[in-house]
């Protein structure tokens, strides 16, 4: 795909909403589209975390195998979010599975490019970090009420 | 308001089961009629007081639709005494009702607005009878958003339902679970991550929360992320409704009691209320 083509699509996706355009130019070049059909994993648990996802279509499972109960989902993300943070810190190793279940579309970020930039460009870094960091606290968020069981019984 | 259907508040119809239905592993739905009285009139939102003979009496919201008259419907989770005896009743068995009590959701605040309903577990029950009429009454309202987490697929209440009104093209109907095993497609996560999955102008809506109080609290805060004042926002309260009437204090939540003045509050009138961990 032509890299205007992929600039307007990662310019649209909401992680990268309202992107100064000079920074966009330093994430499109360690952008590409990546396509995976439904059944396919993204990643696996321990394996190298060298991707950011931009999803742009589908739906992803984020899963966690446990024995004797096989893969448990714990989280699903669509269009508009993104998979996989794992990139960010060593010793950069996926800490789960992440699975299509139905066709997905995404934005595949080169994870030591990204880093890279962002290491040579603290300016890009912080923009970043600001948009990631939202996402992280909304997911502690989300995994304290999952873990809270607020749906259980009550305590007698 | 409704009035209570006896002249004597305090003292029980008899009232007969017509239907019993197991909707989850602990969770059942009983539809029942009088015997020989009237059948009471209700709002969607009202609780009715459950008596199981010799055991005791709890509130329970009313989960049919207030418009169909035949019966009165209520889907009951086993958590203690009371609701462990009216599992074990039977079609046929006979139970006490006091009741409709309680101010109920404010159906005439959604119209002309767009509807997001927020339900959590159990807490899909007392919104099931604003379902049934935002559905008969569709175009009295703007965009109509359903949104229902539970804990896992297994827990899903009115399965048959949920798949019938989330084949109509004119509401978005998403429900979503704590966690899953591999044979579930749909969403996982928690109630809230649905809300930008679905279509509402968030200064022509009004939202109605149901279900455990944390789940509110996070449900009013994403709400409120996404542009919803906290007047258009309703919320459900649970306490140890005992009277039902406003009279023994059991349900008294600060300046209000929740069986009188609620279950159905606006959130900014209860908001500093619900934030003290004492109440």
């Amino acid at each position: 795909m032509a890299v205007e083509g992929l600039e307007r699509i990662v310019r649209e996706h909401p992680f990268f909403a309202g992107l100064d355009e000079s920074f966009l130019e330093l994430v499109v070049g360690c952008a590409r589209n990546v396509r995976f059909e439904a059944g396919k994993y993204l990643f696996r648990e321990g394996g190298p975390a060298d991707q950011l996802y931009l999803v742009r279509e589908g739906r992803v499972a984020l899963e966690i195998a446990a024995p004797g109960a096989g893969a448990i989902t714990f989280q699903t993300v669509a269009e508009g979010d993104i998979v996989g943070v794992s990139w960010l810190f060593p010793p950069y190793r996926w800490q789960y599975d992440a699975h299509a279940l139905e066709r997905v579309r995404a934005i595949a970020m080169d994870a030591t490019c990204l880093r890279n930039k962002c290491d040579a460009d603290p300016g890009l870094g912080y923009d970043v970090m600001k948009r990631l960091v939202p996402i992280l606290y909304q997911r502690l968020q989300a995994t304290r009420l999952q873990v809270l069981d607020v749906y259980g019984k009550p305590a007698a | 308001m409704l009035q209570v259907a006896s002249p004597d508040p305090m003292v029980p119809q008899v009232m007969r089961i017509v239907t019993r239905r197991k909707d989850a592993p602990d969770v059942f739905t009983l539809r029942l009629e009088p015997e020989g009285d009237d059948l009471p009139a209700f709002a969607p939102g009202q609780f009715n007081m459950l008596t199981a003979f010799g055991v005791g009496e709890s509130a329970i919201s009313v989960s049919g639709d207030p418009a169909k008259g035949d019966g009165i419907v209520h889907t009951i989770r086993t958590v203690g005494a009371v609701s462990r005896a009216l599992a074990g009743l039977r079609k046929g068995d006979t139970l006490g009702l006091r009741g409709p009590f309680g101010v109920g959701w404010p159906m005439e605040a959604l119209e002309g607005k767009d509807v997001v309903l927020l339900a959590g577990g159990i807490g899909l029950a007392p919104l099931r009878p604003v379902i049934y009429r935002l559905l008969a009454e569709r175009d009295r309202f703007g965009e109509v958003a359903i949104l229902y987490g539970t804990r896992s697929p297994g827990d899903i209440l009115y399965l048959r339902e949920l798949e019938s009104w989330r084949r109509r093209l004119d509401i978005d109907l998403l429900v979503t679970v704590d966690h899953a095993a591999d044979d579930w497609h749909g969403h996982v996560g928690v109630v809230t991550t649905l809300l930008p999955r679905v279509a509402f102008d968030p200064e022509n809506t009004v939202a109605l929360l149901c279900g455990p109080e944390i789940m509110m609290r996070f449900g009013v805060q994403a709400l409120g992320n996404a542009g919803v004042p906290d007047e258009a926002i309703y919320v459900s309260m649970e306490r140890n409704m005992k009277c039902a009437i406003g009279l023994c204090g059991h349900c008294q939540f600060s300046p209000v009691f929740i069986c009188k003045d609620g279950p159905v509050f606006r959130y900014d009138r209860i908001r500093y209320h619900l934030a003290l961990k004492e109440l």
